[in-house]
């Protein structure tokens, strides 16, 4: 068997390790054993009645299905503009490319308002909308909005280094096989972005199941219409529901890890097909 | 198109695409990105200068904004060090020396970018309220850590977490372990070695983590708003004090604060653009497979 630490001449090895381990339990592993403690302290029967309820699976269910079709839309969007930001030419690119980043730097509440006030009945996109007969903030439709605002520069992120990797040589020796330039994107091109763009869709994916900040403005927070699930836990623990919001806080935990392991499959799988990420 | 690519346009290089495509691809994304990306940011400024500057100005200069930006800039000032200090360890830790259970413990630092703010801040209330037993007796002593200001630091730096040590690994990776060796060899002592040849070559690396990191510290509103308890003038931050003036319908002080924020956010991303500019080969991105 391996040993647990090699020596090592380097010093710093005792302090580092402190330091790593000191401030890792206690900002995060104290805190989610004190959760997954508080679950266990309740019973798993206590947990599932407090979960068992249509509001919460509602909840949940619209997080998740949501975030799904926002996660969808920023696959297809996120390879292609990663594919213009690489490929073309144009004047602004540069100002577009660090534009992407913007969802990453700009505080999730400030996002909030910003987009309830633009897509409000009253405001700017809002009001056309409202003049078409539609509705949007206060709507599922804002929910979506928000989130893809949110996972946007995920897919486009992963994907973008990919498209920079692409030997021009395969492209050419496709063309030159008879190829028609669609046929070499869809049977070529593409395959190779596959694994990074799925990678990048699981990434925003789980960032939006668990949005809050920039959701709640825009969602009108009607329950079993467009409440969302960590809003379900903000409510709990205003009510002093410790346990149901522990329950909810489980149930989101286990939708992260579910999610966590589905990343990591998709890059053994891509690993072993194509021999990299 | 036919299958013989000899009569195709002889001018255009065959792994391109037609220029009508491209055109279209572009303005499909920048359309996107428009109504997305920039109508929101154009939005914050123009409803916080709705009213005209000076009532901007104004709406920033009460005690409840200044009371928020101080508490911010104190939050970052103590989450975003101890952050650094931590991806330092972590990563010198992780590329120096060679241990069983290294990629679980790289799998725990990451963990916080896969769990939900929310969820952060409802395991802190668990951790350090004052119904738990740690919480509870911190309360009795006169240290309240719920609903005060250490929790608000703590959620802070769980969802920073990784930030700094994501950044240093790759590229401490990337440079081994020679040339601190071979420091070791000419007698230098370990502080030594770690100020004169392994943070000069990870210095961008570092200011990059630590922008991120800071952005996202001073702007986190999900798990504060759990642990903060909202007092004003006092757990307040510039986030939660923005919700607080929104649902009061006041709209112009509300944008005017998230203007700030705004600011802060386009000053991170010129900052992020022009270290990625200048020291590209020095920062994470250029070291990864």
């Amino acid at each position: 068997m391996r040993p647990l630490i090699n020596r090592s001449p380097l010093p710093g090895m005792a302090l580092s390790a402190g330091i790593t381990l000191t401030l890792l339990s206690l900002v995060v592993l104290l805190p989610i054993g004190a959760l997954l403690l508080r679950g266990a302290n309740a019973g798993l029967p206590t947990l599932w009645t407090e979960v068992n309820t249509p509001r919460i699976w509602g909840a949940l269910y619209l997080s998740f299905r949501l975030s799904f079709i926002a996660a969808l839309i920023n696959l297809v969007f996120g390879v292609a503009l990663a594919w213009v930001l690489v490929r073309y030419r144009f004047p602004g690119r540069r100002l577009l490319d660090a534009a992407v980043d913007l969802p990453f730097a700009l505080p999730t509440a400030v996002a909030g308002i910003a987009l309830t006030a633009l897509y409000a009945p009253n405001g700017a996109f809002g009001s056309i909308a409202r003049d078409l007969g539609f509705k949007i903030a206060y709507t599922q439709w804002g929910i979506l909005i928000a989130l893809i605002f949110v996972g946007l520069p995920f897919v486009t992120r992963t994907v973008q280094p990919v498209v920079e990797e692409i030997e021009r040589e395969v492209e050419e020796a496709s063309a030159t096989l008879g190829a028609t330039r669609a046929y070499t994107l869809r049977r070529v091109v593409l395959p190779m972005l596959t694994p990074a763009a799925l990678t990048g869709f699981a990434l925003s994916l789980a960032r939006a199941v668990g949005e809050y900040g920039s959701v709640i403005f825009i969602a009108g927070n009607i329950p079993l219409k467009t409440e969302i699930a960590p809003l379900l836990i903000v409510i709990k623990l205003e009510e002093f529901n410790y346990t149901g919001a522990t329950a909810i806080g489980i149930a989101m935990l286990l939708i992260s890890f579910a999610m966590l392991l589905l990343i990591n499959a998709i890059q053994v799988f891509s690993r072993r097909r194509i021999g990299y990420v | 198109m036919s299958d013989t690519p000899h009569i195709q346009n002889r001018h255009r290089p065959v792994t391109t695409e037609t220029p009508a495509f491209r055109a279209a691809l572009i303005l499909v994304v920048v359309l996107f990105l428009a109504l997305l990306l920039f109508a929101p940011l154009v939005a914050v400024f123009a409803e916080a200068l709705s009213k005209g500057t000076v009532e901007a100005v104004k709406s920033l200069a009460n005690p409840e904004a200044a009371s928020a930006i101080k508490l911010t800039l104190i939050v970052a000032a103590v989450a975003v060090p101890l952050n650094a200090i931590f991806g330092i360890a972590a990563a010198w830790f992780i590329t120096k020396y060679d241990f069983r259970g290294k990629a679980l413990l790289i799998t725990l630092i990451d963990l916080p970018f896969s769990v939900s703010p929310v969820v952060a801040g409802l395991c802190l209330v668990l951790t350090f309220g004052a119904n738990t037993a740690v919480g509870g007796w911190l309360v009795a002593q006169g240290y309240p850590i719920v609903f005060a200001l250490p929790s608000i630091i703590l959620a802070s730096m769980f969802v920073t977490f990784p930030f700094v040590a994501r950044e240093l690994i790759p590229v401490m990776i990337e440079q081994g372990r020679a040339e601190e060796e071979a420091a070791l060899t000419l007698g230098a002592s370990g502080w030594r070695i770690f100020f004169t040849v392994t943070l000069p070559n990870i210095r961008w690396a570092l200011l990059y983590g630590v922008l991120l990191c800071n952005a996202r510290a001073m702007g986190e509103f999900g798990a504060v708003a759990v642990v903060s308890g909202k007092i004003r003038g006092q757990t307040a931050t510039m986030p939660i004090t923005i919700e607080m003036l929104y649902n009061e319908y006041l709209s112009v002080a509300a944008f005017s604060l998230a203007a700030v924020l705004a600011l802060l956010a386009l000053l991170t991303l010129t900052l992020k653009t022009l270290l990625e500019w200048r020291f590209a080969d020095q920062l994470a991105a250029a070291h990864r497979p």
